[in-house]
């Protein structure tokens, strides 16, 4: 009677689990395992990752198998009477000595992967650094003298209260990290604030990046494509809006794309020189302002009480030009406010500062010129 | 009863002192192992000129940051180096000041690979004290360096890293 | 020494030796009686189960669709931290010091906890505690928000104004632990009746044993680490700060040191619970008594080796994460012997079925599914890709909720009929353990996926192909979170009455509070040293 009752229970358990496994199943596109990545570590880690999990599933099914018997068999209602054995040591040295082995088991090839993963210590082809801001990435190519930001892309944040149509939302940036396949890359994680970790699960990569302190890892992209990636050390407020998006191509391309980084750069030196107009300056920038600013000062001006101070009536925005120019190009010690020299050029920050100043219900009515910023750095 | 309640309260007590203990042992726990790249000193009597190991070359690479706060400039001169171990080396870092007034700074030096910190020893550096510059000063601070001939053999090249911090904060 | 502790100190409570409890709101004040204060620290948790769990709700509601449609993100990572705050320090851990306060004196045949005074203290404490912290949520600033792990800089340089609260909080809950379990060692080692030696003490005694050991050797450590960051925000030190020479990761390795030892604290009693439990309704003796006794002492000691398991991606020089891989996986060897003898004890048992052995069967079930997802865990090339994702939070889920929360509500099934001197009612328990179990796993099991898959923990929003999983889990958390509110009312049901419990109470119960104490027990339980066989 009662195991009736309770195979019809289970029954309805097991259904249940089914119906909910076989959601994924039915739609190839949802991806239930990790990722075999690019890299030869990522081959690692996928296999090492399958070996443990069938030996976990092997273990579970044994004791879940010795136990579901037991449960069918050596029940009151089915008469069973209990035996009255309670200790044997032979039992006990046995499946304390068998787990010991299957341990030395996983242990031989993990300690394998794990000196491999460590080979940041050979040349690389190309070193990389890695710079977590609150909240995004800035790499530097230490030996090219070329160095961006990359933060989440606007086409992702026009979307935050109604998602659905972008279909890489959240895992999109304005500037790609672009890089070479076939090259070992060396990576070296920095941060400026706080914690963060670089995350790209394709590259097999990921690296607390620590304030003060330098990591390494390393990678060799074996075949072209877009791999993406996320922070994933809490690292604030935005944290879950730091993307990271790796675009592997042929060593032509990243070149080109190289030497196209160096144009706009030199570029943006030269327009620095010229004067401005206010005109100017605050179209640009609002939009710098809605990419770098907003995340805390607020997409109005009105910061978060208590925690980032609001931009309208401040006293250092509306103060004299020289303060609010420091505390954007150096930052403040000891806050989230980061020192933007470090991520924008001089253009930008002289377009932001004065928007800020003449914008929010702010109306000081001056012009911060690039060459002003140029200056200060 | 009230005895040994006591006797037991002896033990949160250590293990409170325990916890602030761990900084110092933390320390040589990263001495030893070259945690998160802390580098050596030693002082340039100690260093045997007999003892270049020509036979290796290992790359030195040379990073500079600035953290949030500070309105400097900072970067080294060369950008990487070959180097033998054994052999002193001298590499030149140049800061410059884009405050009218008086700041100083405090530099982090650290190592990668890990391992190789602890091979990587200083004589000279300027992040041995806190540094001063004037307003708009440009200052050029060396560092002399030694890596040691008994570097494990797979690292085949050494990036050093300064990180300049604010020293008005605290 | 019996006799002596029973007169010792308790003076003023003879009276109530013989007339029972004070009357109105007062006895719970000032009570020092280890029942009473076991209700009220069981009545906290739920509470606190209840708090946590409506914050849980709040983090499933934001997760069950892309995009941001409830809550801001600042505040999104308020409810993270604190959800973990209040469960791990407000659900879980004076959970178990309820069950400790209700059951060791009985299990040991002692009238009452050794230093019933400072039991009163230690409790009490606890609600000025959590109510310092719940406040924080009404801050300008906000509560934290940096986490239940707190690391360094976000919780020192860059923390909200609130966290002053967070750090003096911290503080009393660790000196509220640190007394009680003072408090049990004092208790197991002094008032034990003659001829309960150290190995017939039940497990459950024995677990709390050295769980209250554990406790008092790394509660003090948090202690340190929150002292440090109060001074390193307040007083101008730099132990966690690059700057003045400090190393942020320092935080992670004392936090840990604390931390790895914490988890074991949360489950070793519900070791304890299930022990007593599967050989009750297998009517046959837990098999491997010594041997159970020393795994729980090995995982103690094992989990005071492995802390740096938790900061695989931190940059540690390849010897550490070698070392403390080996040490994490052979942490399964003793916990692997402990699942073997719960399934030995039901072989060739004489089973029956009754709410508080399913709870127990769940926990064995799925407690094992949480601990191998540890082991792969403790494989450290793999946890880099891992760490900090879905996986994790899947893990110790299945660890801490289907674990210690599965135990803890077994051991309420078990012992409340004791306890109060009524039955539960039966149909209204199993109706909660299969509607929690199905829940539950929807919940958390998918979790796996996303973290596979590649979701980080602690994101308020996330990218669309997260969302189906997402959306299920969020289902069953609702679920969950609903069944728990039907566990309430059991309990309040079977409080206000019931069937009359017998004093055996289970068909195959064996211990002091069941062979030898009526249902209800009396105010005071063992004036006179029951036999012990």
């Amino acid at each position: 009677m009662i195991f009736n009752k309770l195979s019809r229970r289970f029954s309805v358990v097991v259904m249940g689990l089914m119906a909910m496994l076989s959601v994924p199943v039915a739609q190839a596109e949802y991806q239930l395992n990790m990722t075999e990545g690019v890299t030869p570590i990522s081959h690692e880690l996928y296999g090492l990752h399958m070996l443990v999990f069938w030996i976990c599933v092997a273990i579970a099914v044994i004791v879940f198998g010795v136990m579901a018997y037991s449960i069918m068999h050596h029940r009151k209602s089915k008469g069973a009477v209990p035996a009255n054995f309670h200790e044997s040591t032979t039992v006990e040295i046995i499946w304390t000595v068998a787990p010991l082995l299957i341990l030395i088991g996983i242990a031989i090839p993990a300690t394998a992967t794990l000196l491999d993963l460590e080979d940041a210590k050979t040349n690389a082809d190309i070193t990389l650094q890695v710079t977590g801001i609150q909240w995004k990435w800035k790499y530097t190519f230490v030996d090219e003298d070329v160095s961006f930001i990359s933060s989440l892309a606007q086409t992702s944040r026009d979307v935050i209260k109604e998602p659905t149509g972008n279909e890489n939302y959240l895992l999109e940036v304005d500037n790609e990290l672009v890089l070479p396949v076939g090259k070992k890359i060396r990576f070296l994680f920095h941060s400026n604030d706080v914690i963060h970790a670089w995350w790209v699960p394709a590259l097999g990569v990921k690296q607390d990046s620590i304030p003060g302190f330098i990591n390494d890892s390393w990678a060799t992209i074996e075949k072209p494509g877009i791999y993406r990636g996320q922070c994933a050390e809490l690292c604030g407020k935005d944290h879950g809006f730091m993307p990271i998006v790796v675009n592997a191509v042929s060593e032509p391309e990243y070149n080109a794309w190289l030497a196209g980084m160096k144009a706009e750069a030199a570029a943006a030196a030269s327009s620095a020189d010229r004067e401005w107009s206010m005109q100017d300056l605050l179209a640009r920038g609002e939009t710098v302002y809605q990419a770098n600013c907003s995340a805390c000062h607020g997409p109005t001006g009105a910061g978060i009480p208590g925690a980032f101070p609001a931009m309208t009536g401040s006293p250092v925005v509306t103060g004299a030009a020289a303060g609010h120019v420091d505390i954007v190009v150096n930052g403040k010690a000891g806050t989230a406010m980061a020192a933007f020299k470090n991520q924008l050029n001089d253009v930008d920050i002289a377009a932001v500062i004065t928007f800020e100043r003449n914008s929010f219900g702010n109306s000081v009515g001056d012009t911060v010129q690039p060459s002003t910023i140029k200056n200060a750095r | 009863m009230n005895k040994s309640a006591l006797k037991l309260a002896i033990i949160p007590l250590l293990m409170f002192g325990f916890g602030f203990a761990l900084v110092p042992l933390y320390d040589v726990f990263c001495d030893i192992t070259g945690l998160n790249g802390k580098t050596g000193r030693v002082e340039a009597s100690e260093i045997n000129a007999d003892l270049v190991d020509r036979s290796r070359t290992i790359e030195v690479r040379f990073l500079a940051n600035t953290n949030t706060g500070l309105p400097w400039s900072f970067e080294p001169l060369v950008k990487k180096m070959q180097v033998h171990p054994g052999q002193v080396y001298e590499a030149v870092y140049r800061v410059r000041s884009a405050s009218d007034n008086k700041t100083m700074g405090q530099a982090v030096p650290s190592v990668s690979p890990g391992l190789a910190a602890q091979h990587f020893n200083k004589t000279e550096c300027f992040c041995f004290t806190q540094q001063e510059l004037e307003g708009r000063e440009t200052r050029d601070m060396p560092i002399q360096f030694i890596v040691d001939t008994d570097i494990s053999a797979d690292i085949e090249q050494i990036t050093l890293s300064y990180t300049f911090f604010s020293v008005d904060q605290g | 020494m019996y006799n002596e502790t029973t007169h010792d100190g308790e003076g003023a409570h003879s009276d109530h030796d013989h007339h029972g409890p004070a009357k109105g709101l007062m006895r719970w004040v000032t009570t020092t009686n280890h029942k009473d204060i076991g209700t009220l620290y069981l009545w906290l948790s739920f509470t606190m189960l209840l708090y946590g769990g409506s914050m849980a709700m709040v983090i499933r509601l934001e997760l069950f669709q892309p995009g941001l449609q409830w809550v801001e993100p600042h505040f999104f990572n308020q409810m993270t931290t604190m959800h973990g705050l209040v469960m791990v320090f407000g659900a879980i851990m004076p959970a178990f010091v309820g069950l400790a306060n209700w059951l060791i004196p009985m299990m040991i045949g002692a009238p009452d906890m050794a230093l019933p005074r400072m039991n009163n203290w230690s409790f009490w404490i606890l609600p000025f505690a959590f109510t310092m912290l719940a406040s924080t949520t009404l801050m300008e600033s906000g509560a934290p928000a940096f986490g239940w792990t707190f690391y360094a800089p976000l919780s020192t340089t860059f923390a909200p104004d609130s966290t002053d609260f967070f750090i003096f909080a911290v503080h009393l809950m660790g000196i509220s632990s640190v007394m009680g379990a003072i408090n049990v060692i004092a208790t197991i080692l002094n008032m034990r009746a003659p001829g309960m030696t150290l190995m017939k003490m039940p497990l459950f005694v024995w677990t709390w044993l050295i769980t209250a050991y554990l406790l008092i050797a790394v509660m003090p450590v948090l202690a340190g680490a929150v002292t440090m960051m109060l001074t390193d925000r307040h007083f101008g030190t730099s132990f966690f700060d690059a700057a003045g020479g400090g190393d942020p990761v320092m935080f992670q390795h004392i936090f840990w040191f604390f931390g790895h030892p914490e988890v074991y604290i949360m489950i070793l009693p519900a070791f304890g619970v299930i022990s007593a439990i599967i050989p009750t309704f297998a009517r046959k003796p837990l098999f491997g008594y010594s041997s159970m006794v020393y795994a729980t002492a090995s995982i103690a000691i094992l989990s005071f080796m492995v802390w740096a398991h938790h900061m695989f991606t931190t940059g540690m020089p390849v010897a550490g994460e070698l070392y403390f891989m080996y040490a994490t996986i052979l942490i399964s060897v003793p916990t692997g012997v402990k699942v073997f003898n719960w399934v030995t004890t039901m072989w060739k048992g004489s089973m029956t079925f009754e709410t508080p052995m399913l709870w127990a069967l769940g926990f064995i079930v799925m407690f094992t599914i949480g601990g191998l997802s540890g082991l792969m865990l403790g494989v450290a090339p793999v946890d880099t890709q891992y760490h900090d994702t879905y996986f994790v939070v899947a893990h110790f889920h299945y660890v801490l909720v289907t674990g210690a929360l599965y135990s803890i509500i077994a051991a309420f099934y078990y012992w409340v009929p004791k306890w109060t001197g009524h039955m539960y009612d039966e149909r209204l328990g199993k109706i909660h353990f299969w509607w929690s179990t199905i829940a539950v796993n929807v919940l958390f099991f998918p979790q796996h996926f996303l973290g596979l898959a590649g979701m980080p923990r602690r994101i308020p929003d996330y990218s669309l192909q997260f969302a189906e999983f997402n959306m299920i889990s969020s289902i069953g958390g609702f679920a969950f979170g609903l069944a728990q509110v039907f566990f309430l009312y059991i309990v309040i049901k079977t409080i206000k009455g019931g069937e009359k419990a017998t004093d055996r109470v289970w068909e195959g119960a064996t211990g002091l509070e069941f062979e030898h104490l009526s249902s209800p027990p009396p105010y005071h339980s063992f004036n006179e040293a029951p036999p012990v066989k």
